[in-house]
């Protein structure tokens, strides 16, 4: 269901976000792919779903800049990368870096 | 330039009862902050991030934070 998103509003971004979100129980808004992240912070995040042989889905938001517009303002997070589990936003590299370090992440994630 | 007794107080304005420890990271704008505050019980890690961003929002609006890692957690039970 990637259609051009070019042609959207920012309305339709907003509905295919919150689409997303809702669709998969891991999700993550990165710079780039988990193939080829374009950032570390995004490959951070990458890189503890792959240890964790976590299944999840991934947008890279530098597609169309108002992707990121639109998902900081829905989320009121203001940078990237953001992951979300269930439904909610969990946070960026630092907060999913600790909670990984903490054990917490695991809890969160889909067993 | 933040004024870290200013950022601090701001914090403990908007969590009362919060243990609050801010250092300057370089440059008096790339500052760290720690803080156990009761109200962060039951509440995410995030949401307890975005309540210290909300209580200093208006240090990062005009400049004078450039970018604040937290540290929360609430007290040890």
């Amino acid at each position: 269901m990637s259609s051009d998103v070019s042609t959207m509003t920012e309305e339709q971004i907003l509905e295919q976000i919150q689409a997303e979100v809702a669709a998969n129980r891991v999700f993550l808004y990165m710079k780039g792919t988990p193939d080829a992240p374009a950032c570390g912070f995004s490959m951070r995040v990458v890189q503890i779903l792959d240890h964790l042989g976590t299944e999840y889905g991934a947008r890279n938001i530098l597609e169309d800049p108002r992707v990121r517009m639109v998902l900081s303002g829905w989320s009121d997070w203001p940078t990237i990368p953001q992951l979300f589990i269930d439904g909610k936003l969990v946070g960026g590299c630092d907060i999913v870096t600790e909670l990984y370090q903490d054990g917490e992440l695991q809890q969160l994630l889909p067993s | 330039m933040a004024d870290l007794d200013e950022i601090r107080s701001m914090i403990e304005a908007a969590l009362p009862g919060a243990q609050v420890e801010v250092q300057d990271h370089g440059g008096g704008d790339h500052l760290s902050a720690m803080v156990v505050a009761p109200q962060f019980e039951g509440m995410s890690r995030i949401d307890q991030h975005k309540a210290v961003y909300a209580a200093v929002q208006a240090r990062i609006d005009d400049g004078q934070i450039h970018a604040l890692a937290l540290k929360t957690r609430a007290p040890e039970a």
